[in-house]
């Protein structure tokens, strides 16, 4: 809804001279045409959306409990910054914690390695259709099913990975990956960088495919070395497409949910916002406070997305 | 020395051949432009010669070195792509620059070029523009400097104006001629498909086509002066290729094979054709040939009805409906009175006539000076 509403008032904005002329009637028409095209998209929005969005913050405001969400007391702010409010809670800014550190590492992981296979499956090579369908597989998989599938194999009483690293005698003895405080946060992340790498991939290998192909045969006429090509051409030429992968990437790791939820549900060392939510909402029945704790999470999300695309704009501005 | 030699050069992609067995030597400073229909493998071979794909048989010397397994950047080549190839995040000063960088030139130096290049193009006001903010021709003159900073051997262009309006094409032509001009000792290679630039710009032509009923074959039609391929083309196809509009084919006989050349026979008239009849016997199937522009109007044995004339200004194309073929004859007039369904009287002259055999390739015309006409010595003496 806001990008839609920002582009009119950004063209408007644009052309001063309009607002001191009077509007012509063809412009007029375009305008209320523009309006009615967008109108059913903003319908289905604020119906899906919105509404959900305002009840949630109503409810944050009350101390509602999920039992029976008719009774409840407006309590103003006191879930935010009341003294039991989600801004006080350590367990809240542990899972802020856990979740920006599980965003930063699994992303810039991500990020290197879907790099590393995107420009290895733009070479051309007579297997590389089937590799770019295989390489998705990890993606197509749902995450239940990954993250069950992982927590099996990584099981320290019967999970094949023990096995086969006591066999090359990397260990001596059995890990407890998902269990033990020290490997489960590091081991949440291998699972998913297993998982998404794979979409970064196809989304840098699309950014790679954009690069004209004339311009590497340019450098190859004169002379340049191959590093000195990705550093100075690749590089520059697919940033943008990769810098919309990592924040489409960010968006989904601050809101990371399934698999911690899977293979660690209760442990308060790798408890992210999502799962602290929930926990409040459906475990501890407290609605409101629950409703306080997601509202927090919209806030951080919305703001880096905000972020992003006041830094996109002006880089276009640049252009 | 930076001749070009390619011999017996052959590409194929997967199953289909493209280029078949071409011979050919460009001698160093020479302007050499590869012409030919659309798809007829031009580029391909340019690519060959820079090294941009694998010839599948034959060699390449560049100043007789062989240059097959040679990387592109080691063959001293620049060239110049039609899509002029610009890196598009960089300024036109980085553009010129960059190709020069991982040498070991001295900073100095690689200013020294550059400014050099940007003051020769008139790119000097538009060195810190992106080329997104730069016209088509400007665009163009980036991609010419980025060559001329690297002071290559060979310079390679591969339809270059293709991209340009017609007026900034004429512009650009005139300005790669004086580009070749001063840097006389570097050869150029120039494809392109507009005869045009390949009249006005070649020393040398080369004509390719696809070989006939192979479609996917292409060998060298005719190399030569761009007046040769004019005067003296080889055969039916670089007559017909060379020359707009087309030269006029008209299908006979021979009648009779006399001093001054062949005697036809075409609808019941007899044509005089200046041409050495070599193994050419009475009654064999022949083809004439004759240009729009030779043609004379107004008197004349022959006579046709005028079915349709264009205006072009200057002159006008007249097409003429004739006895002689079912197809109109066209014929170049000065004149702006023809007026359509009128019949007018026209010659061909004997002089002006090509003729070729049953295998469309040309008989020696009897016209024409150096060469050719050394050669036309030598075949009289021999008799």
């Amino acid at each position: 809804m806001s990008s839609e509403s920002l582009s009119l008032h950004g063209r408007a904005r644009r052309r001063p001279a309009d607002a001191a002329e009077p509007v012509s009637s063809l412009l007029r028409q375009r305008r209320r045409q523009a309006w009615l095209l967008v109108l059913p998209a903003l319908l289905v929005l604020a119906a899906i959306a919105g509404w959900p969005l305002l009840r949630t913050i109503w409810f944050s405001l009350t101390n509602a409990q999920l039992a029976d969400l008719t009774q409840s007391q407006f309590v103003g702010l006191d879930n935010y910054i009341g003294e039991n409010g989600v801004m006080r809670d350590p367990a809240w800014w542990s899972a802020v914690a856990n979740t920006l550190e599980f965003s930063v590492v699994s992303v810039t992981l991500e990020t290197l390695l879907g790099l590393g296979v995107a420009i290895l499956l733009n070479t051309p090579s007579r297997v590389r259709s089937l590799l770019r369908a295989a390489v998705l597989v990890p993606w197509a998989i749902p995450t239940i099913v990954s993250a069950k599938m992982w927590s099996w194999m990584l099981n320290d009483q019967y999970g094949v990975i023990n096995v086969i690293l006591q066999q090359l005698g990397l260990i001596d003895h059995p890990l407890a990956f998902i269990a033990d405080p020290d490997l489960a946060f590091p081991t949440i992340i291998l699972v998913d960088v297993w998982k998404t790498t794979p979409f970064m991939a196809l989304l840098m290998l699309a950014a790679l495919q954009m690069v004209p192909s004339d311009c590497y045969e340019a450098a190859r006429i004169d002379g340049v070395p191959r590093w000195r090509v990705f550093r100075h051409i690749t590089l520059p030429l697919i940033l943008p497409g990769v810098l919309v992968a990592m924040v489409f990437r960010a968006l989904d790791a601050l809101r990371v949910f399934d698999l911690i939820y899977v293979m660690t549900s209760n442990s308060r060392l790798t408890k992210s916002m999502s799962i602290y939510v929930r926990e409040q909402l459906v475990d501890f029945q407290q609605v409101g406070f629950g409703s306080a704790s997601a509202i927090v999470l919209f806030l951080l999300i919305s703001m880096f997305t905000l972020g992003y695309m006041v830094f996109s704009r002006r880089r276009m501005q640049g252009v | 020395m930076s001749t070009i030699q390619l011999s017996g050069v052959q590409k194929g992609f997967g199953a289909t051949s493209v280029l078949s067995g071409v011979d050919l030597t460009i001698e160093q400073g020479e302007f050499c432009v590869f012409i030919g229909p659309s798809g007829c493998g031009k580029s391909t071979l340019l690519r060959i010669i820079a090294g941009l794909e694998d010839p599948s048989d034959g060699d390449i010397r560049i100043g007789g070195v062989r240059v097959n397994d040679l990387e592109p950047a080691k063959r001293d080549v620049a060239m110049v792509f039609q899509s002029y190839a610009l890196y598009p995040h960089m300024t036109v000063k980085q553009n010129l620059e960059f190709g020069l960088k991982h040498q070991k030139l001295p900073a100095a130096e690689i200013d020294k070029r550059v400014a050099a290049a940007a003051e020769s193009l008139h790119l000097t006001p538009l060195l810190d523009r992106k080329p997104g903010a730069l016209s088509g021709g400007q665009r163009q003159r980036v991609a010419i400097g980025r060559a001329i900073v690297r002071k290559p051997k060979v310079f390679l262009f591969d339809e270059p104006l293709s991209n340009l309006d017609a007026a900034l094409r004429v512009k650009t032509r005139v300005e790669i001629a004086k580009l070749h001009r001063e840097l006389n000792s570097t050869s150029m290679i120039y494809v392109t498909h507009d005869q045009v630039e390949a009249m006005t710009l070649a020393d040398k032509i080369v004509l390719l086509r696809p070989l006939a009923g192979q479609e996917h074959l292409v060998s060298i039609a005719q190399v030569g002066s761009p007046l040769e391929l004019y005067h003296h083309p080889a055969n039916r196809f670089v007559a017909g290729f060379i020359g707009s509009p087309s030269m006029n084919f008209i299908a006979g006989k021979v009648a009779a094979l006399g001093d001054g050349g062949v005697v036809t026979d075409v609808a019941e008239h007899k044509l005089n054709v200046a041409v050495v009849p070599g193994a050419l016997k009475a009654g064999d199937a022949v083809t004439l040939g004759i240009r729009p522009e030779h043609i004379e109007l107004g008197s004349g044995s022959l006579s046709g009805e005028v079915v349709h004339v264009e205006h072009l200004g200057e002159h006008a194309y007249v097409y003429l409906n004739t006895a002689l073929s079912n197809q109109p004859l066209v014929v170049k007039s000065a004149r702006h009175d023809i007026e359509l369904g009128s019949r007018l009287r026209f010659s061909l002259p004997t002089t002006s006539l090509h003729l070729f055999d049953r295998d469309d390739v040309a008989l020696p015309r009897l016209v024409g000076k150096g060469r050719m006409a050394a050669q036309l010595m030598e075949l009289s003496a021999g008799k």
